[in-house]
């Protein structure tokens, strides 16, 4: 069975960080493995434990400065990786999750998995869009933001825990092929092994256009006009003196706020 | 252009969810601004009281689809692409909730219709619609313009006041044919995890505890301040992570965003990552000994001392 694994690398900030026109000035950005991801390349990790002849091969659109962290995902358990860029897509200001989405989907036409995995979110453009669209593309069942997932081969399903708002858990039975969106928390991401990360230097890592996925165009309808740091100038009102008299004048605050018991 | 406005709610076992009326307010504010009708849709469930619920002012339309209980991807994915098709609205507004990234990608993709997630401002300058939304787990703020003149937004709970008021909608059932060879998923249950019925996004006092309080013990100064204050407890990443709350009462950027009226903050440094899960609350109080946590920045009000002598203070306040 192959499982295909979405891995994005997410752009994270320093606490202090510049802003040039719309992009954060790239000495301020850390390029980590999305934390989403982390889980996802767990799950696929685990069902290659648990069930026979499982290959992992996962796919990243970003440049070649992602092939750092997407040999990270191959000393986890991966087997195989391919990267898609091109000049174009360096170009795009914002890409779009439909636009990801057909690229992956490009990818998964080669693999034919039986199972696609993607964090349910990135960490930094954070639409939480891709894995649908992805299975929309290429009709595919899917299900988002689980948090607990059984395969069941003789059924062709995939039985998933999606984790509602509110403390309850949606229990969903989705056909195979399917796309799962991963929720932070399914599992315990492993650390790679010496070994692994040894190994993981001589797995393969192929590298293919848009073009040579058959997508002529990732122009985007979305673009950034705007980026801002949100405001955040401190005007706190501090209650000063020892814990009794701060506490009866919070508690004044807060009955005028309508907190009672 | 006149362009019209489609609302899809959401409910759950019976309940019609709050951010259902949410919808209505920031469909109305992008209906006025381009002139065009507003359109409510709720599918599956009780969609009669549904509907009638959602009858606020300034809501012109409501179309209710009959087709089972509960809310199944496959349905509404193809319930809403046939309300587009047959109304054919220019925006298309959901709740950015678990079950809007469970369906609205899939209708955005089928239609070929950009999609903005989270949306917190929306904004139509001639014929052109920007959505306002965060990036970097809320450390950055970006204006996105989206081409063409067409749009699915899902919508961040709490960013627009509930509707209220009573409309006068049509409030009309709508037939889709459904597929059923292509329903292809099954909701088979629910199970309620951790604290049960315990929902802290819909709290409207949150008691949020950070790595300040040290030892799982003495959580039940927590809890006995909760009580006390009639409040809902939540927590920060690192209560989770060791265990001592369940995941679902987790504010921040991987667990949940809250807006309640009142949030206080006892022992969480406010890393920007628990931040972006609570900024929106009416009021924010913090409660920690080190002044130069960032959660004062953001705090309304504030009292810089040792947690374990002012909380029992604060019970007792309420418990009195």
């Amino acid at each position: 069975m192959n499982v295909l694994v979405a891995v994005t690398e997410a752009a994270v900030p320093d606490d202090e960080f510049e802003i040039n026109g719309t992009e954060i000035d790239e000495q301020y950005l850390t390029y980590e493995l999305n934390e989403w991801d982390e889980y996802a390349l767990e799950e696929a990790a685990g069902l290659a434990e648990a069930h026979d002849n499982v290959e992992i091969t996962t796919v990243t659109v970003g440049p070649e400065r992602a092939e750092e962290t997407i040999r990270k995902g191959l000393a986890k358990g991966a087997d195989r990786a391919v990267r898609v860029w091109d000049d174009e897509l360096a170009a795009v200001d914002l890409l779009a999750p439909a636009t990801k989405a057909r690229l992956l989907a490009g990818v998964a036409a080669q693999e034919e998995p039986e199972l696609i995995l993607a964090g349910a979110q990135s960490s930094d453009d954070s639409f939480g869009a891709t894995g649908v669209a992805l299975a929309a593309q290429l009709g595919y069942e899917w299900a988002a933001v689980i948090n607990q997932l059984e395969l069941d081969n003789d059924r062709g399903v995939a039985t998933v825990h999606r984790e509602l708002e509110g403390g309850v858990e949606e229990l969903t039975e989705v056909e195979l092929p399917a796309v799962a969106t991963i929720q932070t928390g399914i599992n315990e991401p492993r650390y790679a092994s010496l070994r692994g990360i040894r190994q993981a230097q001589r797995k393969p890592l192929d590298v293919h256009t848009p073009a040579d996925l058959g997508v002529e165009s990732v122009a985007s309808p979305l673009s950034l006009s705007e980026l801002v740091e949100p405001e955040s100038e401190s005007n706190v009102s501090l209650f000063e003196g020892g814990a009794e008299r701060t506490a009866g004048e919070l508690a004044g605050v807060l009955r005028e706020k309508g907190v009672e018991a | 252009m006149s362009a019209d406005v489609l609302a899809v709610a959401e409910h759950r076992r019976g309940d019609l969810r709050d951010v259902s009326l949410e919808l209505l307010t920031a469909g109305r504010e992008l209906a006025d601004e381009t002139g065009g009708d507003l359109h409510a849709a709720v599918i599956s469930g009780d969609v009669e009281a549904f509907g009638d619920r959602l009858n606020r002012e300034g809501v012109d339309a409501v179309h209710t689809v009959a087709h089972g209980e509960e809310f199944n991807h496959d349905v509404y994915a193809q319930a809403v692409t046939t309300l587009i098709d047959e109304f054919d609205p220019a925006y298309v507004l959901a709740p950015n909730s678990v079950n809007g990234f469970d369906y609205v990608p899939a209708v955005a993709d089928r239609l070929s219709i950009p999609l903005v997630t989270d949306v917190t401002d929306l904004a139509v300058d001639g014929s052109e619609l920007t959505a306002t939304r965060e990036f970097h787990g809320g450390k950055t703020e970006g204006t996105v313009e989206i081409a063409g003149d067409r749009a699915a937004l899902t919508i961040r709970a709490g960013g627009w006041p509930a509707a209220s008021g009573n409309g006068d909608a049509t409030v009309e059932p709508f037939e889709v044919e459904i597929d059923e060879s292509a329903v292809r998923s099954t909701v088979t249950g629910f199970e309620e995890v951790g604290g049960g019925d315990v929902d802290i996004t819909d709290a409207d006092v949150l008691v949020s505890i950070g790595r300040g309080i040290r030892e799982e013990d003495n959580l039940d100064l927590i809890f006995d301040l909760a009580d006390a204050m009639d409040a809902t407890v939540s927590a920060s990443q690192p209560i989770i992570d060791n265990g001592w709350l369940p995941a679902d009462h987790q504010v921040g950027q991987s667990g949940k965003v809250v807006t309640p009226e009142v949030y206080i903050a006892i022992g969480i440094s406010g890393a920007v990552q628990h931040v972006a899960g609570m900024k929106g609350a009416e009021t924010i109080v913090a409660i920690n000994d080190d002044p130069s946590a960032p959660i004062f920045d953001i705090a309304d009000y504030g009292i810089v001392d040792d947690l374990f002598e002012v909380v029992p203070a604060l019970t007792e306040e309420f418990a009195g």
